[in-house]
């Protein structure tokens, strides 16, 4: 288990658009500074689990259409969130286990064959300096992860010395089902729910949306119904937490992510709940989906029961 | 005798892990002293639980570990902190400049926004060059400062349709607001000057040149003494 010293990974091609993340860095709203982070962080700290990193350790998301990288020196990766269609050398690999990269051997992603984000672990983590206590990358404005930036053709990573003792491990089956893809989104009401009628709240509930094309890290446009608000009232800027749902005058609804702003003048209908967030990261442009509300306390025990699974020791097999 | 500021405080949930505190109604000086003492309050004494603060104009927003309190108990804690608020000394403002370079290519909308309100382009420099403006709060991306105290005659809405990409440094109106983007982002105020300085500096131990509650004028510069700042 000793750490060899100067362990890489070349970027060969970096897929459609692929950031260094970790789970983020919370703490710093007062700065406008807003937490990134993985967009899927269930798959991003099931990963790091397999691989035997802190579950908070930095990865590498990849977005629809995934990269190639060469290991120089060797690497126990996992894969995990959407399936990539992953080859090493040529040979399929599987997703939710740990995998041992020889010296010299290649990973091949392609083009997803599920939901938008897959996730390489690394063992001893990807090595970036760190802004304001995480890895994280914000595109908008350059800071954090690797260079602020999505990875590019010939850049080269560094991965740290592992920390813990490893064994081989895979995410049992039947137990990724929790996680699986939904088209609901459930949410809670929002702090501004009362500024629509029960006739907006009930269509918003009952309409189909779809992602737009123009979606990002920072928010989720959707098409579809528009969310007509009872008066034009005067909003007056303030905070807005991950998943909110706001509702632009007229507007469509535009789900608030990851990357967002910290602060918005637009009024929320609701707000993603925080057991479905990782769902919403793994949206694709043009998928279909419905938002169902449920009550505060439903959607505290379904967060309490997702820790649960996550926690139980039936998740991993070894 | 005063009312008890936690009667004046109104909380609503924001998601299943943020609650809202409402300390006024609108974008009033008291409003912003109070959001700035119970910042100051939870982040001299933070509340074990609490991830992240947004303040803003009227309101802050209270980020937290949903597993391990509930709305109703952080709002609890929070009303404890609500009754000492009197107690918070806010520090004295600190007097920062901008120097901006108005009109041309760095203020693309000066011209336009001048003739919408029947003035001319240097009345308008003048008008936003002579006022004194607060901080309110930093938010929409690091280091973005809501600004107040935007002359009257100046209030403009947004353009109707936000620019793509606005160049760092930018300095814009939107309604009665007036403000700098740190960073090239999309953007619907009307812009009608830059600023050299760097607004959000990683490298530097104070990030944001700018901080709630900071006061804050516009210095009139040449586009030659912008060019030597900017090298700098």
């Amino acid at each position: 288990m000793s750490a060899i010293p100067g362990r890489t990974i070349q970027v060969q091609a970096p897929g459609l658009l692929t950031t260094v993340q970790d789970l983020g860095r919370d703490g710093f709203g007062a700065i406008g500074v807003s937490p990134s982070g993985a967009a899927d962080p269930i798959a991003l700290r099931l990963g790091n689990r397999l691989v035997a990193n802190a579950e908070n350790a930095a990865g590498l998301e990849m977005t629809l259409t995934g990269g190639t990288f060469v290991f120089p020196e060797g690497a126990i990766l996992a894969l995990t969130g959407s399936d990539f269609g992953a080859t090493l050398d040529g040979g399929a690999v599987k997703m939710w286990t740990s995998i041992e990269a020889r010296p010299g051997q290649t990973l091949c992603l392609g083009g997803t064959r599920s939901g938008a984000r897959c996730y390489l672990c690394v063992r001893g983590r990807i090595e970036v300096t760190p802004f304001l206590g995480s890895a994280s990358t914000h595109l908008l404005t350059g800071l954090g992860g690797f260079e602020g930036r999505a990875l590019r053709k010939g850049d080269v990573l560094h991965v740290g010395p592992a920390a813990s003792p490893f064994r081989q491990r895979a995410i049992a089956a039947e137990a990724t089902r929790h996680f699986s893809l939904r088209s609901v989104l459930r949410f809670t009401r929002g702090p501004q729910a009362d500024w629509f009628s029960e006739a907006a709240m009930r269509s918003f509930s009952e309409s189909t949306y779809r992602v737009g094309e123009q979606s990002n890290r920072m928010g989720l446009r959707l098409e579809g119904a528009p969310v007509p608000q009872i008066s034009g009232r005067p909003m007056i800027t303030e905070g807005v937490s991950l998943g909110a749902i706001q509702a632009p005058p007229g507007g469509l609804p535009i789900i608030l992510f990851v990357d967002q702003q910290t602060t918005g003048g637009y009024p929320k209908i609701g707000n993603v709940i925080s057991a479905d967030l990782h769902r919403v990261g793994q949206l694709r442009p043009r998928d279909e989906i419905r938002f169902e509300q449920v009550t505060w306390e439903a959607a505290r025990s379904l967060l309490v029961e997702q820790e649960r699974t996550l926690g139980s020791g039936e998740l991993l097999a070894e | 005798m005063a009312t008890p500021p936690a009667e004046g405080a109104r909380f609503r949930p924001a998601s299943d892990r943020s609650l809202l505190v409402y300390l006024g109604e609108r974008i009033a000086l008291d409003a912003h002293e109070r959001v700035r003492r119970l910042l100051l309050l939870l982040e001299a004494e933070p509340v074990a639980g609490v991830r992240n603060l947004h303040p803003a104009y009227c309101s802050l927003l209270v980020d937290f570990d949903a597993l391990r309190m509930s709305h109703a108990e952080l709002e609890a804690i929070l009303r404890g902190y609500l009754d000492r608020l009197d107690d918070v000394t806010l520090p004295a403002p600190r007097e920062l400049e901008i120097p901006t370079c108005y009109g041309g290519e760095f203020g693309p909308d000066l011209n336009e926004l001048a003739a919408l309100h029947g003035m001319t382009p240097d009345r308008v420099i003048e008008l936003h060059a002579s006022a004194g403006y607060l901080v309110y709060f930093l938010g929409f991306v690091p280091g973005f400062a809501y600004l107040g105290g935007l002359p009257g005659a100046l209030a403009t809405p947004r353009l109707a349709a936000p620019r793509r990409s606005v160049p760092a440094g930018s300095v814009g109106i939107a309604g009665d607001q007036t403000g700098v983007y740190p960073f090239a982002t999309p953007g619907g105020w009307r812009l009608i000057g830059r600023t050299p300085i760097r607004m959000f500096r990683p490298d530097r131990g104070n990030m944001s040149f700018l901080s709630i509650g900071d006061r804050v004028r516009f210095t009139p510069i040449s586009a030659a003494r912008f060019a030597e700042l900017d090298n700098r």
